[in-house]
């Protein structure tokens, strides 16, 4: 017990230093290392927190977000030279401290002003789960308690990317997204050895918790095919379709389609919007994260790309 | 329970989803013409919802899944969401109307940016913003808020001008960070009460020091989203750097999303006590966005610009209700005049600040300038633009019969009932000053000049139309204190004395 | 004090943190990396309050943890927009700093 303590406690520690380190240095570059190596640190405190598939998705989706950062920090380190020798004004940072300070001091009260017991909804989860047949209990909260929340949030995906989208340029509208990465073959070379141990031990993830439990994980692995699939293309063997293809319009929003035919299908079925048929939970389930799997992993491969910036293809 | 109208609110939210997906996949002509046919569908339903709520007294509810809260999910109607979506229709459908021909795909052409993202991005906001009126979870209402952004930042910068984009990013980390302090709030709730649904919240919470802190976060969050003074900042450059057809989104209806989380918090989360306490500090901001607003506004030489800051002044109004609602219920009273006043000022500066927009941008178009000090001749050119400004202005100050004056009279009753003159002092003042800049720029562009010397661009006489249309809507909007129902009042949560 | 108290507090810390960042920092980047320290701080707020929440055989309480799963991603996608933003700001050929247009335009 008490060595689980001190262990949390340098872990935490530790996480704090990576992430002091990360605000305070002078490179934006080495700020978004720091970065990185801070979401899989994460990840641990996850597991420590008995959050598999939070750990799972903070590792795989921090390694997503450390090569956009990455990428966009090689990008503006010209134009950001002359932010970087910008020191921020004593009484700026002072107000910003007492700030802070405020925010953590409140929150730390409210940690020791939480209820005992914690209220809790394993009971009515665990009441409810065998009705949906599904092994693990966050799947069930994702997949049929709060199915609208992951509806949406496949929504939220959707948006972002047409957001990144409606960037482009107007002449490179129609294009492959995204040409604006610079450099030659020996920045594609960096970014992949930087890439690459982040996606192996997504992998080991995965693979451990595939063998662990049993069924779910949709954004894990989507984030997986993601990341294959931008490995793939920074390396120059596939290139991602044009923006203005239908068939690539059509994989972005399946796993959607999927979700709302069969939730409406619910409704005379089951008699809810997003309710299962009584046996059918489980099937139906997997279909939806097989669909969103493919487009989850699309949408966020190219959400990583960006926007298209090169000249149209004719 | 789910209630019999209960489906019409999953119609309400899987409409808009359907057209975003149809006009994003199909693109080219096809997406301006799906939302054309999903926009006037969208009317009935709002219309339907509202019968339904008056019809039965009481508020539609729909369990999602046929799950029980706080396990599963509810959408939920009452007398405010009903009337938020139906204005939200309305001012989306003039918008439609308006950018009709602006956002045209080019014919035998590939498939433009600017149209196409356009329509995608117009159902897009309809659909976080029916999402925010109906979700009863608040982390279902934390993900309608993040669409709510991601649909709307993209349409600050649709024209891609450097500046545009500066504005947009900046507007995006205000946004950000809005929701993020909201999904904090949203959390503690959790870990102190062990739901998220809000009919559940509103009779388990009590103050403490982490409902205190809870509110905080979730309030400060949502005003950076609102652009409340002094978390306007953002604001100004944004909407004013906008296409105007956007710009009217973006003024009249999404800084309402995260208002309206402002009233589903104080009045049906958060116990009244509480709201007492805080009622007069969020009145003390809008009363100084309506002075800054408005001073700022009265200095700007560009017409878009003194619309966007006259959004700022206009968003204060908004909060006044809060220390009057407090202070009527503190009274033994009902709250409605003040709840009622409240809505009625986001309805009011809907319309009006749309149809504001939409009448500059047709200036814009004609001059090819929006300068206040070369306006002149334009009364002559675009009488009906001019017009519909007007019209727009007085609905702003709070003439009657417009849905500003209805809105202003309620709240100043209110605030002398509770003999809390001093925000009557406030809003008397702002109306003033609103007064001097709407009748400045009106008078400017009634000068006469010699024909010759005006552009012979010509603005089709269908957008003149449906501006001048949303314009009378919003001037005309006072008469629905003449019905004989209080809509607002169906189906609210909480203590809702006689 | 448990080890669930002091991943409560890292999170305390790490959200004060990265509102020092976003407020101090000058560069866009740093401010949107500041962003997900504050981001990554809240679902950290939420794995505490989901591991009290432990009961009956399961290691902390399913609904938080799955919350924490949709706000990963959906803090992703915004990272992701406000990158795309800032880069395309950059090929205009725009200043990167966010401050100078304030005085400019009002």
């Amino acid at each position: 017990m008490m060595a689980g303590l001190v262990l949390d406690g340098l872990l935490a520690l530790l996480v704090l230093a990576v992430a002091a380190w990360t605000i305070g240095v002078c490179q934006t570059f080495a700020a978004t290392v720091g970065f990185t190596v801070y979401g899989l640190l994460l990840a641990v405190v996850w597991m420590r927190l008995a959050a598999p598939d939070a750990a799972l998705t903070e590792a795989a989706i921090g390694a997503l977000t450390g090569v956009l950062l990455l990428r966009a920090a090689i990008q503006l380190a010209p134009s950001e030279a002359g932010l970087n020798r910008l020191r921020p004004a004593l009484k700026l940072r002072l107000l910003a401290g007492t700030l802070a300070f405020a925010i953590t001091a409140t929150l730390a009260a409210v940690v020791f002003h939480l209820p005992e017991p914690a209220p809790t909804l394993v009971p009515q989860v665990t009441a409810q789960q065998a009705s949906t047949g599904l092994g693990n209990a966050v799947t069930a909260v994702l997949l049929a308690f709060r199915a609208i929340d992951t509806l949406l949030e496949a929504v939220v995906l959707i948006f972002a990317l047409v957001a990144v989208w409606s960037l482009a340029p107007d002449a490179a509208w129609g294009g492959i997204p995204g040409a604006q990465i610079k450099g030659g073959s020996g920045d594609v070379r960096a970014y992949l050895s930087r890439l690459l141990p982040p996606v192996g031990i997504v992998i080991a993830f995965y693979i451990f918790w595939v063998g662990a439990d049993f069924p779910g994980g949709k954004f894990q692995a989507g984030t997986l095919l993601a990341a294959m699939g931008l490995l793939a293309t920074m390396a120059g063997l596939i290139q991602p379709p044009p923006v203005a293809s239908r068939g690539l319009r059509w994989a972005l929003v399946l796993g959607t389609l999927v979700f709302l035919a069969l939730g409406l299908a619910g409704m005379p079925l089951a008699g809810a919007f997003l309710a299962y048929p009584e046996g059918w939970a489980k099937p139906l389930i997997l279909l939806i994260e097989a669909a969103s799997m493919l487009s989850i992993g699309v949408t966020l491969g190219l959400l990583v790309i960006g926007y298209p910036a090169g000249q149209a293809e004719q | 329970m789910t209630t019999s109208g209960g489906p019409l609110l999953v119609a309400a939210l899987l409409l808009p989803l359907a057209a975003m997906l149809a006009a994003f996949v199909l693109g080219r002509a096809q997406a301006p013409r799906v939302v054309a046919c999903a926009l006037p569908v969208g009317l009935l339903l709002a219309l339907a919802i509202l019968a339904d709520l008056l019809c039965s007294g009481e508020a539609l509810v729909y369990l999602l899944g046929a799950w029980q809260p706080p396990l599963g999910i509810a959408l939920r109607a009452d007398g405010l969401s009903a009337a938020m979506l139906l204005t939200t229709t309305v001012v989306l459908g003039v918008v439609a109307w308006f950018a009709w021909g602006d956002f045209a795909q080019p014919a035998n052409a590939p498939e433009a940016r600017q149209p196409l993202m356009f329509w995608v991005l117009l159902p897009a906001v309809w659909l976080a913003l029916n999402t925010v009126f109906l979700a009863n979870d608040l982390f279902t209402l934390y993900v309608a808020l993040e669409l709510l952004t991601f649909a709307a930042v993209p349409l600050v910068c649709l024209e891609g001008r450097p500046e545009t984009l500066r504005a947009a990013l900046r507007y995006l980390l205000f946004a950000l960070l809005g929701s993020v302090l909201y999904l904090l709030g949203a959390v503690l709730l959790y870990g102190v009460y062990g739901t998220l649904d809000i009919a559940q919240l509103s009779t388990r919470v009590h103050p403490g020091v982490a409902t205190w802190a809870a509110a905080v976060l979730m309030t400060v969050g949502l005003l950076a989203k609102t652009a409340l003074f002094p978390l306007h900042l953002w604001l100004p450059p944004a909407h004013a750097g906008a296409p105007a057809a956007a710009s009217a989104m973006l003024s009249a209806l999404v800084v309402k999303g995260s208002f309206f989380l402002v009233i589903r918090l104080w009045l049906d989360v958060l116990p009244g006590e509480m709201m007492l306490e805080a009622g007069q500090w969020l009145a003390g901001l809008g009363a100084a966005a309506i002075l800054v607003g408005n001073l700022v506004a009265l200095r700007q030489r560009r017409l878009k610009l003194l619309i966007a800051y006259s959004t700022v002044a206009q968003i204060g109004y908004l909060f006044l209700m809060f220390p009057l609602a407090a202070g009527l219920v503190g009274m033994g009273l009902s709250d409605a005049p003040a709840v009622t006043g409240g809505l009625l000022q986001a309805v009011s500066h809907a319309t009006a600040k749309a149809a504001m927009f939409m009448a500059a941008g047709l200036i814009y178009s004609t001059l090819g300038h929006d300068r206040i000090e070369d306006l002149q001749g334009v009364a002559q050119q675009l009488p009906m633009t001019v017009l519909a400004f007007a019209l727009g202005g007085v609905a702003l100050v709070g003439l009657p019969p417009s849905g500003g004056f209805m809105a202003k009279w309620l709240l100043l009753s209110a605030a002398l009932t509770t003999g809390q003159w001093w925000w009557a002092a406030v809003m008397v003042i702002g109306g003033l000053m609103t007064a001097s800049y709407v009748f400045s720029v009106v008078v400017r562009t009634i000068v006469a000049v010699d024909p010759e010397k005006m552009p012979k661009m010509a603005v089709p006489r269908y957008r003149e139309a449906s501006v001048l249309a949303l314009a009378i809507f919003s001037f005309l909007l006072g008469c629905v204190a003449l019905l004989p129902f209080e809509v607002v009042q169906v189906g609210r949560l909480g203590s809702v004395l006689p | 004090m448990t080890s669930i108290t002091l991943f409560g507090l890292c999170a305390a810390v790490l959200i004060g943190l990265g509102v020092y960042g976003l407020i101090v920092n000058p560069q866009p980047l740093r401010k949107i990396l500041a962003f997900n320290l504050i981001g990554s701080g809240v679902f950290l707020f939420f794995g505490m309050i989901a591991r009290r929440g432990a009961a009956s055989g399961l290691g902390g309480d399913p609904v938080p943890q799955a919350l924490v799963i949709t706000g990963i991603v959906v803090a992703f996608s915004a990272t992701a927009l406000a990158v795309a933003l800032l880069l395309r700001l950059d090929a205009a050929g725009g200043p990167s700093g966010l401050d100078d247009a304030v005085d400019g335009e009002s």
